[in-house]
């Protein structure tokens, strides 16, 4: 049960750019279209998986038996990074019309906080494997459900009269505050910790 | 070359209001939303990039004709990262409730996107005066910013300054200010702000 209760958890209930902010860069940059706001949700949910389970691996076989925890963040980033374009290599040759949709979303997501956060996140809170996969996996759910809400919004508003000096990042940002107040409505169906 | 021959003093005041990291530029939005619940919050954290965005340029100033290029942002990060657990170590050794505070957000200053964004934008072309003062008003702009958003929402959300009530017992604290809502709606209101002054500025240009 609790690798589930951490899915939805992450998902929905502790979102990650709603109440946690992290990965608000592609949130402003890549939100104004659905296609592409699809395609970024699709490739960091990808990543966050596969980050997930690999730093909790390094974390919990290498770094704490060494007593190296003090380095989490440098090795995290690390990981990441090559993870990143180890992900790029492997799809451009097993998949090129996937590389295409994804390819130029791919470096954006190394230096994409939620990635680190993540990571960091998972190690903070002592999850196991199977618990931190779940974890990475509902936190990259939530990423592409907010991106594509705010997405579809954003397609309506580019008609809408918007007062000038809110034009762009303001109101995007007011929509996500009012989503996060929406969010909060789910806060009370699990609690984590 | 229109970068030289500007004043050093220049390279240190843009970044207070014109260039704005925040409010302008639109960098590090993550953090400045997530820890500014409490004045306190905001200026560790504030003083905190400060810091990391200072020594990063420094060092990154003097080293970068020995970095190949096509190695520059793993090279950049690497130095980003060790100034970051510089002073993630030490909030943790001198200001443990600080600490505990900011939480992840301290080590996510690493993909802060100011820190790389000025690297990139600005040492990589600079000497290393400018990029220092570049450096130390970029960081500057940052604490502005994040003191702005820690100062409203405090007030409002807890109706004290450093902790301190400030307000009688009518004042009802607007809760919602110091949730993730309220973080939004107050830097959408603060960019929303600036956009108006430069617009109102521009026009009396013209």
């Amino acid at each position: 049960m609790r690798p589930l209760i951490i899915f939805v958890a992450a998902a929905i209930t502790n979102n990650f750019i709603l109440t946690y902010f992290l990965g608000l860069c592609p949130f402003l940059g890549v939100s104004a279209r659905v296609s592409s706001a699809i395609g970024m949700g699709f490739a960091a949910t990808f990543v966050m998986t596969m980050t997930a389970i690999i730093t909790n691996l390094v974390d919990h076989l290498i770094l704490r038996p060494l007593h190296l925890e003090f380095l989490q963040m440098i090795v995290f980033i690390f990981v990441i990074a090559v993870l990143v374009q180890f992900v790029e290599m492997v799809i451009k040759k097993t998949s090129p019309s996937l590389y295409k949709a994804l390819g130029i979303f791919l470096p954006l997501i190394t230096t994409n906080c939620i990635v680190l956060g993540l990571a960091l996140l998972g190690a903070m809170r002592n999850y196991n494997l199977i618990e931190n996969t779940f974890f990475g996996f509902g936190a990259g759910v939530g990423f592409t459900i907010a991106l594509l809400l705010i997405s579809g919004i954003r397609e309506e508003l580019e008609v809408r009269d918007v007062p000038k000096a809110l034009k762009g990042a303001p109101i995007t940002l007011i929509i996500a505050g009012l989503m996060a107040f929406a969010f909060m409505g789910f806060s009370g169906i699990i609690s984590l910790q | 070359m229109a970068q030289n021959s500007r004043k050093p003093g220049y390279e240190l005041v843009k970044g207070f209001f014109k260039e704005n990291p925040v409010l302008v530029q639109l960098l590090g939005i993550c953090s400045v939303l997530a820890v500014s619940n409490t004045v306190v919050n905001s200026i560790s954290m504030g003083v905190s990039v400060l810091f990391v965005l200072f020594f990063s340029s420094l060092v990154i100033g003097l080293i970068k004709d020995l970095i190949p290029n096509e190695v520059r942002i793993p090279a950049y990060i690497v130095v980003i990262a060790t100034f970051v657990t510089v002073a993630d170590l030490f909030l943790k050794a001198k200001f443990p409730d600080i600490s505990k505070a900011l939480g992840a957000y301290i080590p996510l200053i690493v993909v802060n996107c100011i820190i790389l964004a000025r690297q990139e934008a600005f040492t990589k072309k600079n000497k290393l005066l400018p990029s220092i003062l570049d450096a130390i008003g970029m960081g500057t702009g940052y604490i502005i910013t994040i003191l702005l958003m820690g100062i409203i929402r405090e007030i409002l959300g807890f109706g004290s300054i450093f902790g301190v009530k400030i307000f009688g017992s009518w004042f009802k604290p607007i809760l919602v200010m110091i949730l993730p809502p309220g973080a939004f709606l107050t830097l959408a209101m603060l960019i929303g702000f600036m956009n108006f002054i430069t617009r109102k500025s521009e026009e009396k240009k013209l």
